[in-house]
């Protein structure tokens, strides 16, 4: 009974979002007021009625109610309850409810953050949301519902893939949704100004903050992802060009672009109609991510065309909303001009640099993910992509992309020249060089060539980010929030920079065979067997291994790789045990049962992956710690006046 | 340097380097690009020599014999109409067992037998990579009409039942 009250508030939260997107949009073009204002409370509304339906679907899968389909196929009365809760967002279904309920909070803090704004540009901005949440709605209740109940009721359930039976996979979903669903926010926000075909630039400014909040929620998200994938699939990897992975990349790509053009048009009232662009662009690639994800397209595309009713209708929202974002911008950006020029050496020209060489990589990404696929479709064979071609590929633009960042943090506004931080740059180099040399060849000993050149970048990065504001610092100037969360982000860089080198550089992997009491030696570490022991938990049985990681005469890890065997599913999960330390990884995963206590082993040492993580968590947070810039508390029409005649914060910083 | 010659040879940067790394793109592209073959198209040398590919079929039942003391194993893959011998000397993935789907990565060695570098049979007993999926079809219902359907789809039934001796 509740489960079919949830599946009512459904309806009448998607009778709602009609309701935000009819009186968001005509609202504002007839300038009606009273018809505006029904947008914001429709937002509330469509909130309400989506927590309730989202609770009772929760409920059923807290009490194990197995007469509701989707609980009966992704959960079990012996899962644990945080994993029962998380089981909601496990499949298809779920997944799209919690794209729903995250947009719902995104609108609701639009609808409540933005009564600053002007009241016409606002519900514009709900208006699009509510298009953007009718078609989502709308697809789930006439396609994916998971209110559906079963007949009979099953017995017990099919349990949660045992895999995402995980603490970061429990919340990874959320937290990259979060992302992809920000950036619909943001895309709202451009969609606003160019249907009321705004003249001026204060859109960029009120676009910036809810753009930089996705990204780095967006940031988050993918490296939870990658850190499971280390740890739970138990092969090592951080990254695999997966199209999975790439799904979710490719709007981090466009939308790190995006969150550094939109600089530009906010301080500087340029690239207006590139970063309205890009903004479709993220948004575009953000539900295309949602969508290759989860429809089962990345499987194979016979098996996206197996559940026709899914497959026409994501096609055609994807081509009414892109198409139409697109026809928006075909019709408005030609009145956006500039009339400010800037110097080849500006800050502008290496922000144009910067979001030219991530289209680029966002571009290498998206042509190696969909070929196949592509393909697939035309009949031109089966074919697969994988790590040898995006590897060298995305290096193409992503290289000079790193190597640029250090020169254009020292350039200036509007000015040409470099002659006056000449001496910053070179000296920072030079410590760079010197630094950097001395880790590759004193510590790790590397023969590749991306070695050195990687390291000294990402140290060159940090050095080069920390000088200007250190000197401010000396000179007793207080750092506004933007310039410090700019330093932490691009510190993040460097340090993401450094992890990716070593780690792809000095990692050692060793699959071998070993009795009991048996060890073996690599990059130093001596690994010792001691044997296997059974194990039960709540939901699975299996086996308990126990490897003793030592180097010279003191023990560094004491580790417990096990496999487990759920019961519901009978699969079996490796799970990898890893003895983690700053500047390395020990992992050791037990492979199969070779006969008289002998086992195969997969053993690595992974030097410095935790920067990899650890530098996307810096980047994020100083995503996070520009949002609390004074710029974006005094009123908007006032801060841009302060930008046009004084100049703003980071400009004077710098 | 005039604006105008400034815009223009900031756009030829662009072009030039958007075209550089897009001609590098390709190339890697075509170079890296593998190709799926099942055990009939290997035995039909659709394979170039010493090219990297996917291999993909059904693990024979009692084909997997292993070299004590290593990792060494050594089994056949099979469509229902040809099979492949593989051979492999790493950690073989947890859902990999004799008479189940499997896909791997690498080449033929001369007297024709898959080198495999990578072997994944990460799916559930339900999910199959979609290309093994269409090529076993194809090879059962060419066994079927030699002999009788029935058999060989109950085998193919038989096959994809989970086997629970994974742990032990």
């Amino acid at each position: 009974m509740l489960v079919e009250l949830g599946h009512f508030a459904m309806i009448l939260a998607l009778a709602l979002s009609a309701a935000q997107a009819f009186f968001g949009l005509t609202g504002a073009a007839l300038k009606r007021e009273r018809w505006m204002s029904v947008a914001t409370s429709a937002v509330t509304g469509q909130f309400l009625f989506l927590a309730l339906g989202t609770a009772t679907l929760v409920h059923a899968f807290v009490v194990n109610d197995f007469s509701v389909k989707y609980v009966a196929n992704h959960s079990n009365s012996a899962l644990p309850l945080f994993y029962r809760v998380a089981a909601l967002w496990g499949a298809h279904e779920g997944s799209l409810l919690l794209w729903i309920c995250v947009l719902g909070v995104w609108s609701i803090a639009v609808a409540w953050r933005g009564a600053k704004l002007p009241p016409d540009y606002l519900a514009r901005v709900l208006g699009v949301l509510g298009v953007v949440s009718f078609g989502f709605l709308l697809f789930l209740l006439t396609t994916s519902n998971p209110f559906e109940r079963l007949l009979p009721a099953a017995i017990d359930g099919a349990d949660l893939n045992p895999q995402l039976q995980d603490f970061a996979m429990a919340i990874h979903p959320p937290i990259l949704y979060a992302g992809y669903v920000g950036m619909s926010v943001s895309f709202a926000f451009a969609c606003a100004a160019m249907l009321e075909g705004r003249r001026d630039h204060l859109w960029a400014h009120w676009q910036r903050p809810w753009t930089v909040m996705a990204w780095a929620f967006l940031s988050c998200g993918i490296a939870l992802g990658s850190w499971w994938a280390y740890y739970v699939l138990g092969w090592g990897g951080w990254w695999a060009w997966d199209p999975v992975e790439n799904a979710s990349f490719m709007p981090w790509l466009a939308g790190t672009a995006l969150i550094h053009s939109l600089i530009v048009t906010d301080k500087r009232g340029l690239f207006k109609s590139w970063t309205l662009l890009l903004s479709v662009a993220v948004f575009s690639l953000s539900l295309l991510g949602t969508f290759l994800v989860r429809s089962g397209v990345l499987n194979s595309v016979h098996s996206f065309a197996a559940d026709p009713a899914r497959g026409i209708f994501i096609l055609s929202f994807l081509v009414l909303m892109i198409g139409g974002a697109l026809a928006l911008y075909a019709w408005r950006a030609p009145s956006l001009g500039s009339d400010v020029g800037f110097e080849m050496v500006s800050r502008e020209s290496f922000i144009l640099f910067n979001n030219i060489l991530l289209a680029v990589a966002t571009a290498v990404v998206f042509g190696g993910t969909l070929a196949p696929m592509i393909a697939d479709t035309l009949g031109l064979g089966t074919l697969s992509v994988g790590p040898p071609y995006f590897n060298p590929s995305f290096l193409v633009p992503t290289l000079p992309l790193v190597a640029l960042l250090s020169v254009g943090i020292h350039a200036r506004w509007r000015r040409g020249q470099l002659s006056l931080s000449k001496q910053r740059l070179l000296g920072t180099l030079a410590i760079a060089l010197v630094v950097g040399l001395g880790i590759v060849y004193g510590i790790y000993g590397s023969t590749r060539l991306m070695t050195p050149i990687g390291a000294v970048l990402g140290i060159w990065i940090i050095l080069s980010s920390l000088v200007d504001p250190l000197l401010q610092l000396r000179k007793r100037i207080a750092l506004p929030a933007g310039v410090l969360g700019m330093t932490v982000a691009h510190i993040g860089v460097g340090i993401f920079v450094l992890g990716i080198t070593f780690v792809e550089s000095s990692t050692i992997e060793r699959d071998i065979a070993l009795a009991q009491g048996q060890s073996h030696t690599i990059g130093g570490y001596e690994f010792r067997f001691l044997g296997v022991e059974n194990m039960e938990g709540p939901n699975f049985d299996g086996v308990r291994g126990h490897v003793i990681v030592s180097q010279g005469s003191k023990v560094v890890a004491d580790l417990h790789p096990d496999k487990r065997r759920y019961f519901v599913q009978g699969t079996v999960t490796t799970k990898a045990a890893i003895g983690a330390q700053w500047n390395r990884d020990l992992l050791a995963a037990l492979g199969e049962d070779l006969g008289s206590n002998s086992w195969s082993l997969r053993l690595q040492y992974r030097p410095m992956i935790r920067f990899v993580w650890l530098g996307a968590a810096i980047m994020a947070l100083g995503g996070v710690m520009t949002l609390f810039d004074r710029r974006y508390r005094t009123a908007p029409v006032a801060a841009t006046a302060n930008t046009q005649t004084t100049g703003d914060p980071v400009q004077a910083s710098t | 340097m005039t604006p105008r010659q400034r815009r223009m040879t900031l756009v030829a940067v662009i072009v030039v380097g958007v075209s550089i790394a897009s001609a590098l793109a390709l190339r890697a592209f075509r170079d890296n690009v593998m190709f799926y073959f099942d055990p009939t198209k290997v035995a039909a040398g659709e394979v170039k020599r010493g090219q990297r590919f996917r291999l993909g079929g059904m693990v024979v039942q009692g084909s997997l014999t292993r070299t004590p003391g290593t990792l060494n194993v050594s089994f056949a893959v099979t469509d229902f109409k040809n099979s492949v011998p593989v051979k492999y000397d790493q950690v073989l993935p947890d859902l990999f067992r004799e008479g189940a789907g499997m896909v791997a990565y690498g080449r033929l060695d001369a007297s024709g037998t898959f080198v495999a570098d990578e072997v994944l049979a990460k799916h559930d007993e339900k999910y199959m990579p979609p290309e093994l999926a269409r090529s076993l079809k194809a090879g059962q219902a060419a066994a079927a009409g030699g002999a009788g359907g029935a058999p060989a789809a109950a085998g193919a039934a038989a096959a994809a039942t989970p086997s629970t001796g994974g742990t032990q």
